[in-house]
């Protein structure tokens, strides 16, 4: 049954649908492998540059080397990680605004 | 020449604050833009706002001096986006009003909050905020000492000051928000420009610069002897041959970059100005395409600064200035004027962006909330007290900047970005992830990671061994990797030693608004 539009949302009885705490748990299944892929292979980089010296120093086209390959690849990762974002975050909307079609406010 | 395009910014810049004037009709106009800026505007101010003079002038010298060790800052900046995606900017935008405190204040005690909130906002500002007039005045000074020697470095920062005051006060968010933009497209236009025009320089060819790069001559300024060094390799600045803490100085410098961004409150604004979450995620995108852009670009920009400019220069010159030089050696007075004048509208329009975040927060959070208890603040009032708020905020910094002129600029930004990751990221992502936050915890997490990044500052090589001639207590420049744990410690040890059933029980309303957009803050104005 349709809320009432004249009254506040009940925001538990919201809160409870099994719909968002199924969009919370797809977020979470979704943003967290995300966040920690993106952390580890950023922070790899700067150990590899801080620890490993001479294998960062190897050349691979003429003289450039892995280190730079390696920071350019940062570039590609977040823009790559971004376009994905971008197209999951679409399938969120939707769910959320399905979630909440009946409220008005 | 220089003062001719120097000129022509400041007067277009004014025109837009005198065309948004117009629009600021009301708090959420002159806060927010009335919630209307569309998502790649948005994306282009998010770049004109984080792009600073610390992007441009700094990196570029960074990398000329110190060659790839430099380009780890530009890595890092856009890295950090990441976390401004995935974590912070929808929230933020579905459950804010108009700053960082919004968010946090929604479930928990609003007067704590936002006054802890309110004091790690000013404060990361100011010390932001101080680095880019003190660069702003030398590189006023030092543009135009020969033509106009009254215009001293203290004038230049004055002046500097004034004009970002008169944009903030009659332009509110509408006018900074275009200045952003137009600086935005302007650095854009400069540094890729400056790039073709090095690679042209090296007949388009990438191994012909590359190997410029990698067999550079110079002479040592101590030993006073030839050498010849490979600048693609890493370690010239954070190398372990330099100093054995320097790998663990470069992952702390890391954590604060990429954590400090998402909590950088001018950055923070932004996603106020957009009609709502979806749109804050694609200015956040845009933003990432251009800043990315951007970063890479700065691999010309540094490295010719290195190949061109350094062995022309036989006494060297300031490490801040490789930008302008490099476009003194490629296309002359002119282009070195054009150039000087796009790094000047850089620190104007970041100096700007500082100075409405910062005074948002002081009238919004501190003087509604706080001092008037949240009720019986009309919406002109807060406006005005904001109006205000920037005119002392404004005038402080000119004051702070002309005491801390030789203190390096870089090292000012960095604790800002600490400052950003200890305190306000903390306090952000627990406010939206964990139910069990609290009042205490925000207030905990906030105050020990803002004590806990400027004590290690002080503590720190730069500060201890430069400045006071010390041997310093802390062994790092960069305090991330102590002072981050500290702020999330903090945060959920204050949070499991107090009960607070109020803001556990909103956690269920906070959470639904939050990911749905439920209740959002609507758009006021088209």
């Amino acid at each position: 049954m349709a809320n009432n539009p004249s009254t506040r949302p009940d925001w538990e009885a919201l809160s409870r649908k099994p719909e968002f705490q199924e969009l919370l748990a797809a977020k979470k299944r979704f943003t967290i492998p995300c966040c920690v892929f993106f952390l580890v292979y950023y922070f790899a980089l700067l150990y590899f540059v801080g620890w490993h010296l001479d294998l960062m120093k190897q050349p691979v086209f003429g003289k450039i080397n892995v280190a730079y390959l390696f920071a350019l690849s940062q570039f590609v990762m977040a823009w790559g990680m971004a376009w994905i974002y971008m197209r999951k975050a679409a399938t969120f909307d939707r769910t959320a605004a399905e979630i909440i079609k009946h409220e008005t406010h | 020449m220089t003062i001719a395009m120097f000129l022509a910014f400041v007067i277009a810049t004014l025109g837009i604050t005198v065309w948004s004037a117009k629009k600021n009709t009301g708090s959420s106009a002159y806060f927010a833009a009335g919630r209307s800026i569309k998502g790649w505007q948005n994306g282009l101010a998010v770049a004109g706002d984080y792009m600073s003079a610390a992007s441009f002038l700094g990196i570029s010298g960074m990398i000329a001096f110190f060659g790839y060790d430099g380009f780890m800052y530009s890595v890092g900046f856009l890295v950090a986006y990441l976390t401004v995606l995935f974590v912070v900017a929808e929230p933020l935008r579905n459950a804010g009003k108009y700053t960082m405190a919004d968010l946090l204040a929604y479930r928990l005690k609003a007067r704590p909050v936002r006054a802890a909130a309110s004091v790690s906002t000013l404060t990361v500002s100011t010390f932001y905020m101080v680095a880019q007039m003190s660069g702003a005045g030398l590189l006023v000074n030092m543009l135009l000492k020969e033509d106009y020697p009254w215009i001293s470095q203290n004038v230049a920062i004055a002046g500097v000051g004034a004009l970002m005051i008169v944009y903030v006060i009659f332009g509110g968010m509408h006018g900074t928000t275009w200045v952003q933009i137009v600086k935005a497209v302007l650095l854009m236009g400069a540094t890729i420009l400056l790039s073709f025009l090095v690679l042209q320089k090296f007949g388009f060819s990438f191994s012909a610069f590359f190997d410029a790069i990698a067999s550079h001559q110079y002479t040592d300024a101590k030993t006073g002897m030839e050498v010849t060094r490979n600048f693609l390799d890493p370690g010239m600045k954070f190398g372990m041959d330099i100093s054995k803490w320097g790998p663990l100085d470069l992952i702390s410098l890391g954590l604060a970059l990429v954590l400090g961004t998402a909590g950088l409150p001018h950055v923070l604004v932004r996603f106020y100005t957009v009609p709502d979450a979806k749109t804050a995620r694609v200015s956040v995108v845009w933003a990432m395409v251009i800043i990315g852009v951007f970063y890479i670009l700065t691999t010309f920009l540094g490295f010719g600064a290195l190949t061109l400019v350094r062995p022309q220069e036989i006494l060297g010159f300031n490490e801040n200035m490789s930008a302008p030089e490099l476009a003194h050696v490629l296309g002359g007075d002119i282009f070195f004027a054009f150039i000087s004048a796009v790094a000047f509208a850089t620190i104007l329009a970041v100096v700007a962006g500082l100075t409405i975040s910062a005074s948002t927060s002081f009238a919004h959070d501190f003087y509604s909330n706080v001092l008037k208890h949240g009720k019986e603040v009309s919406q002109d009032k807060e406006v005005k007290v904001a109006r205000i708020a920037a005119f002392v905020v404004g005038g402080m910094s000119i004051i702070l900047a002309i005491l801390l002129k030789e203190i390096n600029v870089a090292f000012l930004v960095g604790l800002a970005f600490a400052v950003a990751a200890s305190a306000n990221l903390p306090a952000i992502v627990l406010t939206i992830f964990w139910k069990k936050f609290n009042t205490s915890g925000a207030v905990w997490g906030l105050l020990a990671g803002l004590s806990s990044s400027i004590i290690l500052i002080i503590l720190s090589p730069s500060v201890m061994k430069n400045l006071m001639g010390m041997d310093a207590l802390f062994p790092l420049n960069n305090p991330g990797i102590v002072s981050i744990p500290i702020g999330f410690i903090a945060a959920i040890v204050g949070s499991l030693i107090s009960k607070e059933p109020e803001s556990e029980a909103k956690f269920a309303e906070f959470s639904v608004r939050a990911h749905t957009g439920l209740g959002a803050e609507k758009a006021t104005d088209h």
